[in-house]
């Protein structure tokens, strides 16, 4: 008997859910998408290339990037920590703590926007004793980096959280046998099996930053190739009418997200291809 | 001694044993307690800071002038045409969402075809993509210069600036979450129960209703729930589209950013403080389903 044959056939409403699906997609993200590259073909290459490499455009990409890489780092380093408390150990409140972590998901984000700025205003709770040290967070780049952390943080916890949770005891009980140090095998068996989990929750922390707008634009200050992030930067050429240039700034943006969207994919196959299989 | 505890790993239950051993004695899978302290006071005083205290002055700022001043500010007619706007917005969304999410996942999940993974890759395309961007496409879209913008001025017809608008990029940005929800719980259960009931005499819809949505009802609402927790909350792509119209165009995060830029922190941390509930109340619930979702889910142990 073989059990392997396709039966799927069997079942009905194929043609229509797959119909309805494809129509849906195609309306709704598909034609819009579709719709800012056809767009932007109205520019000329050097006008393309005008735009993006004006001072204030490259600014702001620059501030988008080069702060969502930092922001991803420190989310790939206290996600570690966050993740290894959560799963290896047991204290009180765990449980609440591995709920909390989805509250950056779950808070709209504007509400943590204005609530981040309270908090770091000079006169704030965390403000205040900062400005004592003489550290300025809110409406600097440091507060940008402050709110892309915020947002980060559910994203490497949530990757590596299954892959910790099922990796194998016995092969670290092997280890420590074999009379291995505890550091080495944390650094030599633990961190690699995690890599792709690790590098999959950099990518996405990454990838959320640099299109974040409401939980960042309150307390950037949002000055001017300073603390001005190219999302606002989008939305104030729609504000001036200058369509092109908001288009220009966007097919870089969403350029980029899709290479990132291509890398997480490739990383999720080889975390695959390393699994033992189940 | 580490030979010996090799040699017992070569059979199961003796493995087993001397895990229980050497628990016993010090578990090898355990750091010093030093370290262990460390790294929980580490992570609780991260969550603390950046997710815990957030959450916290959003309620202190709102009842920092006494409960009355937050009820008159919930109370005024602004807030009001917030809330009704952001509500009706949500139903909309999560209902077309809805609607999309069980017939992709009916597809994805119950039929093989070539370019599955491709076309999943495509419906989590909305995650991806930047809240302001995925308002600034219906911009380019139905804007006066727009693709349609001439064509619908002509009509009388308005969607920039208006519920349509507003409500498009809202399922926009919610589109993925009932779809991705469902697909991996309908992959898991497989099509057996569903073919036995159509062999048996069922029509296609009695066994959608009667023998899948049983099996998935979880799942459906686990969806709805993260659905309408980010319809309601979205700022980015609906600011790009509403116009701000006021008491017409805003929903309550638009409101919140609104009141806040006009100092008025009471009424602005008030609304916030509605969708900082929502929010509290959507973990709680996601938590419950989680667990009634692993349940659902066939297990092989």
């Amino acid at each position: 008997m073989s059990v392997l044959a396709p039966r799927r056939s069997t079942l009905p409403g194929f043609g229509l859910t797959m119909g309805l699906t494809l129509t849906w997609l195609s309306l709704i993200v598909l034609i819009p998408l579709a719709g800012l590259f056809v767009r932007s073909t109205d520019l000329s290459l050097a006008q393309f290339w005008d735009i993006v490499t004006s001072r204030r455009t490259l600014s702001a990409l620059k501030i988008s990037f080069g702060l969502s890489f930092a922001a991803a780092l420190v989310n790939l380093v206290m996600g570690t920590i966050v993740v290894w408390a959560l799963v290896r150990y047991r204290f009180p409140g765990r449980r609440l703590f591995d709920a909390i972590v989805d509250v950056p998901f779950a808070l709209p984000t504007a509400v943590a926007g204005v609530a981040l700025t309270a908090l770091f205003a000079q006169k704030g709770w965390l403000g205040a004793p900062l400005a004592a040290l003489g550290i300025k967070v809110a409406f600097t780049p440091l507060g940008i980096f402050i709110a892309m952390i915020f947002i980060g943080i559910p994203f490497v916890v949530r990757t590596v959280q299954p892959v910790l949770i099922d990796l194998d005891p016995e092969i670290e009980e092997a280890a420590a046998s074999l009379g291995a140090s505890r550091w080495h095998i944390i650094t030599k068996v633990i961190l690699p099996s995690l890599t792709p989990a690790l590098l999959t929750g950099f990518a996405l922390a990454f990838a959320r930053a640099v299109g974040e707008y409401g939980s960042v634009i309150f307390i950037a200050g949002n000055l001017p190739n300073v603390s001005e992030i190219a999302p606002l930067l989008i939305v104030i050429r729609l504000s001036e009418f200058r369509y092109a240039d908001a288009t220009a700034i966007a097919v870089v943006m969403l350029v980029v997200a899709f290479v990132i969207i291509f890398a997480v994919n490739r990383l999720q196959r080889w975390a695959q291809a390393q699994a033992p299989s189940t | 001694m580490s030979i010996e505890m090799t040699l017992q790993r070569t059979s199961g239950t003796a493995a087993q044993s001397s895990h229980v051993e050497s628990a016993a004695r010090r578990d090898p899978r355990a750091e010093p307690a030093a370290v262990r302290i460390a790294i929980i006071t580490l992570a609780i005083g991260f969550l603390s800071l950046f997710v815990v205290l957030p959450l916290v002055v959003v309620f202190v700022e709102a009842f920092g002038k006494g409960v009355m001043a937050y009820l008159s500010a919930l109370a005024d007619p602004e807030a009001w045409s917030a809330i009704r706007l952001t509500l009706g917005v949500a139903a909309v969304s999560v209902g077309t969402n809805l609607v999309f999410g069980l017939a992709a996942a009916w597809a994805i999940a119950k039929f093989d075809f070539p370019g599955k993974t491709f076309l999943i890759t495509l419906i989590d395309l909305p995650f991806s993509v930047s809240p302001v961007i995925s308002g600034l496409v219906f911009v380019l879209l139905f804007g006066a210069q727009g693709f349609f913008g001439p064509w619908l001025q002509s009509h009388g017809l308005q969607i920039l600036f208006a519920f349509p608008g507003i409500t498009l990029a809202t399922v926009f940005v919610t589109f993925p979450f009932v779809a991705r929800a469902l697909i991996p719980l309908m992959q898991e259960q497989g099509t057996q129960e569903e073919e036995a009931a159509i062999s048996l005499g069922a029509s296609g819809l009695q066994t959608f209703f009667r023998v899948t949505l049983p099996n998935i009802k979880w799942g459906v609402l686990y969806g709805v729930l993260l659905c309408n927790a980010r319809a309601m909350g979205e700022f980015g792509a609906v600011s790009v589209v509403s116009g701000h119209i006021r008491g017409e165009t805003n929903t309550m995060p638009l409101l919140v950013e609104i009141l806040y830029n006009e100092y008025q922190m009471v009424a602005s941390f008030a609304i916030a403080s509605l969708l900082a509930m929502l929010a509290l109340i959507t973990l709680i619930a996601k938590t419950i389903l989680e667990r009634n979702i692993d349940e659902d889910m066939p297990h092989d142990h």
